[in-house]
């Protein structure tokens, strides 16, 4: 049948919002075009004729804006036109609703594809500039350009995927392998597995099976076993050495030692203090399921996960990063029985926007990695309906290497759900096993092998998936009502490693799976069977389905347009056992599986690392006493303490009417918040907090420190905005550099002594304070190796915090609320300016991170929340990156009032000078308003705990806030907030606008 | 003892016990997203809310609009807005509802589209429907919804002036003068109506209910007041009968005093209100209804 190509254009007069929008980012990269158009085009390979596709046409243009033909629009004289459209098999969103669209309107269902395009006319262009316009719109990876000039002929060239033949199932002659041809075969077929692990499976189909393995057995083995899925590094017994010599071994490994332990010993430390009532445990499923679930109302459990999805977003950063938050989501949908999606966080740390200079080959520049990664999660998060709460961003030039792209998802949960606690999954022998949602292509195929490999020359283009947040949309939706109707039993995520993966985990619970993937529903033929089970197309969750509640389901899928397929049956043979027809593809032993891969001992060895300080007096003399307030300038226009609010706005996040503290605050609505607030149902007073804390620049001088440091300062955000301290609960998200010693990676004992340092350091810090770790997930390879040169990321911990509030309407923002207040800072500060931001901006290297006092922060966070709770406190902020100056002026700009700030009290108490107490980052400090009459009580209460009077809040002068500060008598500066407000907002543009 | 005034009849008018008799028809799926909150919306009102599946609806039969005095089309992202925003979801109610929705509006039912449904039903041509006679089924799309000039979605609040002398029942009645404040985030809600007869009539007879206002309080097409540049201000549309009503800013999201994102230094202020004042422009249909005018 033939295709037929449609264009549709803005009408010529009107002003055409995407071409203005192209024509900008061009102009940005060097290419000045005048009078950029862009037009939509739809290929349609539907088996229509060309009355059908000229009806389809006419209902797709808008009448009164647009204009389309059927084949093409004229071209105007002597312009390049660029179309930038998908690789074939990349996911077409566009296209699936043109296709649907399609349908509709020809009343009939539809076989083939539509495939969508976008079609640039650039006028005024040279030939080399219309290549390079087209380098900067689109990315090879997964799209592909085609110039032409007017005029032209039609193209009716469309990316169909698949081949006529699928591969057939063939057997790896492992068992005649010596080590080097082991190797080759891990390396060749993208396996990720070590010599050793490779020997282990050896031996097992040498020993026990006597026959050699299938292709996709050992597909599943790499899937099951990689790093990203178990997690090796953090599994494994580690020999740490000490500075000093000493020796000592890990045996159980730091997610037991250190991770699980910190949440054991806070559970128990629960109990012994009876903090729960009996059968209401705080904490109801941790570590064994997709998400952490803690108890919140009578009604509902809390779910949170944050993930990363690094990678991916260095190779294609829309796709990736909108896979991340997409697929974060999906671990809370397969959590128990199901979960509501109820907020979206994010974090970036990218390279230097206005990093100048090459890069190795192989690497986007940071400024477009950065604008690819928001306009993902935007569009993952919006088309989702779900709203964000937190989003921040940091920039180092390591993380050009690698940037790191955390995404998380908070969720609630029904205790009960159709009469059944929905935390718990209950699958059964005998249960069909139901793939939901997207169709399989060979999107993602490696992902999880992928992910645990350094960033090369040769990186699989397939490793990258694109999500489809509509597709998942309808899929959560779904599985909603299903899960009210009790339609299913069991349900997990297909993300990394795909069925095998999926599978084989549910399998774990009734002992066994069989599955014939013949039944499987493919977005075009071709695929070998192998790839076909560990791909990890989009969109997708499996489910237990009991058999007599199969029709059930199928029959509401269908009625919901959502594709459910049954594959198999849950059985208790003790195997994962998968057909293709009648062809045997896979028949592994679960316990094999999940527990035969072979853990070495790693080797770890701490020393500080060498660390030249700046001579004596570089500080002084860089950052002069008459210079603090210009100092401050800077600071705020400095890409990590810059408002990010234009990108931010970009991003719901109020959907749902929940929201109470919104992520920006202040009379102008553009400060960060210290941590946000929202309800979780209507009509109830109950709501969650969330705040988070991530200082990798610490890890420089001692892993330690930061664990400690991101830990204390989400605790302190959540406990500012309102949260009660005896139900919060942290998530723990590692991204490593490779910490395992081998040729290219010399230094992995150091880097590894960092993991252990940062594990142990948070063990303590989760113990002081309470909190235990509910979730979490490590990405230990974040190095590149591109063109000889290795850039490693800098060790990179984010603690994420959910508190929990009884009454939403005793929440706390920043803002001053008065004239008159007086402002205190509670918690001690020292000359602790190495690693600060004030060293980055001054280029300096300056000595001593900060060092947490984790009993004396506990002890003081319990008396600030007694003293908040009893309505003395106004407003509060946590004292952080930037130190008490950029606490300060984060205040002077949400409340555009006066802060009449006077430092003599707090200098003469921490025998300081203006510039460590103005920029030291310090932990564990609050700085917060409270009236007037509240003053004596909290001396009372709080002097104990290092509480210093800083000055009171005054009247705005005109309708701006200023931040005036003495010391001794003498005047530091004045600012005003226009100002301030300038450099803030400069610092960080939004690359769109 | 004395009986706390109840504040939803104290601040938008609405008798509850008179509104339970009201079925709102809440329609989700598809990508639609709004549900919850709108849902939440009404049922403030003391209006019995149904939220049904648009599946459901369109596989129901003849009478399956007809239980319901107002219905409810959400935001969201219906089909991802490919294409065009409302596009696709608009197409498949024209085929598949079109005549069950032309009855229910001939026989005097009301409807309410906010942000994506706005868009759906100016796609649908039930918006603004001008010269559209009863019987005729919908009218043909006469305007657009187009990209904001800035382009992008955006979330940020926005105040809004109602007209007075507009038809329409949803904001008929509020308060003079009074400003109204909800979170906007769309990137399509710039109206464009390309006939200048057309546009003339929509002025003459009142058809936009609300405008994007200025700190000043007068109707702007500046950024970010006005965050799409939609000209005159225009931020909604009714029809000539004012019992179809469509806007872009989100009233459902201002359903507690606590969404407001300046409700600590209201309530230090001492004007905190008692409910999210965004039920102001949904209690105007509520009441049209009970009183009859629906």
């Amino acid at each position: 049948m033939p295709v037929y190509r449609l264009e549709i254009a803005t009408r010529p007069g009107l002003r055409d919002a995407l071409g203005e929008a192209t024509e900008r980012r061009l102009i940005a990269s060097g290419v000045e075009p005048h009078g950029v158009r862009a037009r939509k085009v739809y290929h349609l390979d539907l088996g229509i004729d060309a009355d059908e596709a000229a009806r389809i046409l006419a209902h797709l243009v808008d009448p009164i804006t647009e204009i389309g033909a059927l084949g093409m629009l004229d071209d105007p004289p002597g312009a390049y036109l660029l179309t930038v459209g998908l690789r074939p098999g990349v996911t077409d969103s566009v296209g699936h609703s043109v296709a649907r669209a399609a349908a509709d309107c020809l009343g009939r269902p539809l076989a083939g594809a539509a495939y969508s395009s976008i079609l640039y006319a650039l006028p005024g262009l040279t030939e080399a500039d219309a290549h390079r316009a087209g380098r900067a719109l689109h990315n090879p990876l997964i799209e592909r350009l085609r110039l032409d000039t007017a005029p032209r002929a039609l193209d009716l060239d469309v990316p169909r995927a698949g081949a006529a033949k699928a591969p057939a199932t063939a057997l790896i002659p492992l068992r005649a392998a010596d080590d080097a041809q082991l190797l080759e075969i891990s390396r060749a077929g993208v396996l990720s597995l070590s010599l050793l692990e490779m020997q282990a499976i050896q031996r097992h189909f040498a020993d026990e099976l006597r026959r050699d393995p299938t292709d996709a057995e050992l597909e599943c083995l790499a899937q099951t076993w990689s790093e990203h899925c178990k997690h090796k590094i953090f599994a494994s017994p580690i020999d740490y050495t000490d500075p000093q010599g000493q020796r000592r071994r890990i045996d159980r490994g730091l997610f037991r030692a250190a991770i699980r332990g910190a949440t054991e010993a806070v559970a128990e430390r629960r109990r012994a203090l009876a903090l729960d009532p009996p059968g209401e445990d705080f904490l109801v499923s941790v570590f064994h399921d997709n998400a952490g679930v803690v108890r919140f109302t009578e009604r509902d459990h809390l779910v949170y996960k944050v993930e990363t999805h690094n990678s991916p977003s260095a190779l294609d950063p829309y796709g990736g990063a909108m896979t991340g938050i997409v697929g974060v989501n999906r671990d809370s949908l397969g959590t128990g029985l199901g979960a509501e999606l109820l907020t979206n966080v994010w974090a970036y740390c990218f390279g230097e926007p206005d990093h100048r200079g090459a890069l190795p080959a192989g690497l986007m520049h940071p400024a477009r990695i950065r604008e690819g990664v928001h306009h993902g999660v935007i569009d993952g998060g919006n088309h989702s309906g779900i709203p964000y709460s937190r989003g921040l961003e940091l920039f180092d030039p390591r993380y050009a290497g690698k940037p790191l792209v955390y995404c998380g998802t908070v969720a609630v949960m029904p205790v009960l759900s159709a009469g059944r606690p929905t935390a718990v999954k209950r699958a059964a022998v005998g249960d069909h096993i139901v793939m939901l949602g997207g169709r399989i292509g060979k999107d993602g195929i490696h992902g999880a092998t992928f992910s645990s490999v350094e960033l090369g020359d040769d990186s699989p283009a397939q490793a990258v998936q694109i999500g489809d947040p509509i597709t998942q949309k309808m899929m959560a939706d779904f599985l909603h009502e299903a899960r009210e109707a009790a339609l299913y039993s069991s349900l997990t995520d297909n993300g990394a490693g795909g069925l095998s993966s999926s599978v084989g985990e549910m399998a774990q619970a009734t002992g066994g799976a069989e599955i014939d993937l013949a039944l499987a529903p493919l977005k075009y033929p071709g695929l070998a069977p192998w790839e076909i089970l560990i791909s990890e197309a989009q969109e997708r969750m499996t489910l237990a389905v009991p058999p007599d509640r199969l029709g059930a389901l199928l029959e509401l899928a269908a009625r919901r347009e959502v594709e459910a397929t049954a594959l198999g049956r849950f059985t208790d043979s003790g195997r994962l056992v998968v057909r293709h027809g009648d062809q045997l593809v896979c028949d592994l032993s679960l316990e094999f599986l999940h527990d035969g891969v072979p853990l070495p001992t790693l080797r770890a060895r701490w020393g500080p690392p060498p660390r030249p300080l700046s001579p004596p007096g570089a500080l002084a003399g860089a950052c002069p006493q008459d210079q603090l307030g210009a100092t401050l300038l800077a600071l705020l226009r400095r890409p990590n303490l810059a408002s990010g609010e234009a990108m931010a706005r970009r991003y719901d996040h109020e959907v749902k009417g929940l929201s109470v503290i919104k992520p920006w605050v202040g009379v102008r609505r553009d400060v960060p918040a210290t941590a946000t607030v929202m309800r979780v149902r209507h009509g109830r007073p109950e709501g969650i907090v969330l705040g988070e804390g991530i200082h990798p620049y610490y890890s420089d001088i001692d892993a330690e420190a930061m664990a400690h440091a991101a830990l204390d300062e989400g605790v302190r955000r959540v406990l500012c905005a309102g949260a009660r301290d005896d139900r919060l609960a942290a998530l723990d998200n590692f991204c490593w550099p490779d910490p395992v010693l081998s040729d290219r990676t010399p230094d992995g004992e150091h880097k590894l002594a960092q993991l252990v340092r940062c594990c142990e350091g948070l063990r303590a810090a989760c113990e002081a304070y309470g909190v235990p770790l509910i979730s979490g997930k490590d990405s230990m390879k974040n190095d590149a190796f591109l063109g000889g040169v290795k850039i490693s990321i800098p060790p990179t911990l984010l603690c994420s915090v959910i508190g929990q509030l009884p009454d939403v309407r005793r929440a706390l923002d920043l803002t001053p609320v008065a004239a008159g207040d007086p402002i205190f800072m509670l918690g001690p500060v020292a000359d602790e300016l190495g690693a600060s931001e004030l060293e980055r901006h001054l280029g300096l290297t300056l000595a001593r991170a900060p060092r947490t006092d984790l009993a004396a922060g506990a002890a003081r966070y319990r008396a600030f929340v007694a003293a908040r709770d009893a309505g003395l406190v106004r407003s509060a902020h946590v004292i952080g990156r930037g130190g008490l100056a950029l606490a300060l002026a984060h205040m002077t700009l949400a409340g555009e009032r006066g802060l009449d700030i006077d430092l003599t009290r707090a200098t003469a108490a921490a025998d300081l000078d203006l510039t460590a107490l103005l920029f030291s980052e310090s932990t564990g400090r609050i700085l917060f308003t409270a009236r007037p009459a509240a003053a004596d009580p909290l001396h009372q209460q709080l002097l104990p705990h290092g509480l210093t009077p800083i000055g009171h809040v005054a009247p705005s002068r005109g309708d701006r806030g200023w931040l005036r500060i003495t010391s001794g008598g003498r005047p530091v500066f004045d600012l005003d907030s226009a100002a301030m407000r300038a450099n803030f907002q400069a610092g960080l543009d939004d690359p769109r606008t | 003892m004395t009986l706390a005034p109840d504040p939803i009849h104290q601040l938008f008018g609405v008798d509850r016990a008179r509104a339970r008799e009201l079925r709102v028809l809440v329609l989700t799926g598809y990508g639609l997203n709004c549900e919850a909150e709108t849902q939440a919306a009404f049922e403030r009102l003391g209006a019995a809310v149904e939220r049904r599946h648009v599946a459901d609806i369109l596989e129901g039969g003849d009478d399956v609009l007809r239980p319901y005095k107002i219905l409810a089309f959400i935001g969201g992202f219906s089909f991802g807005d490919h294409i065009a925003s409302g596009r696709v979801f608009a197409n498949r109610l024209r085929f598949r509802l079109g005549d069950r929705l032309a009855r229910h509006i001939d026989d005097g039912g009301l409807a309410i589209g906010i942000c994506n449904g706005f868009q759906a039903l100016v796609k649908l041509g039930a918006l603004p429907a001008v010269g559209r006679s009863v019987g005729s089924g919908l009218a043909p799309q006469s305007v657009t919804l187009a990209p904001n000039d800035r382009l992008g979605y955006r979330d940020a609040w926005v105040r809004l002036a109602a007209d007075p002398q507009s038809p329409c029942l949803f904001t008929r009645g509020l308060p003079e003068g009074l400003v109204l404040e909800a979170p906007s985030r769309h990137g399509e809600g710039k109206l464009v109506i390309a006939d200048p007869e057309l546009a003339a009539e929509i002025e003459r007879a009142h058809l936009i209910p609300l405008r994007y206002i200025d700190p000043s309080g007068r109707p702007t097409e500046a950024w970010p007041a006005n965050p799409s540049g939609s000209p005159g201000g225009a931020a909604a549309l009714c029809d000539p009968s004012g019992r179809i009503f469509g806007l872009m800013p989100h009233p459902e999201a201002y359903l507690d005093p606590e969404n407001h994102p300046d409700w600590i230094a209201q309530r230090e202020a001492g004007t905190l209100p008692p409910c999210g004042l965004g039920l102001h422009l949904l209690a105007g249909g509520v009441r049209a209804v009970i009183d009859g005018l629906g």
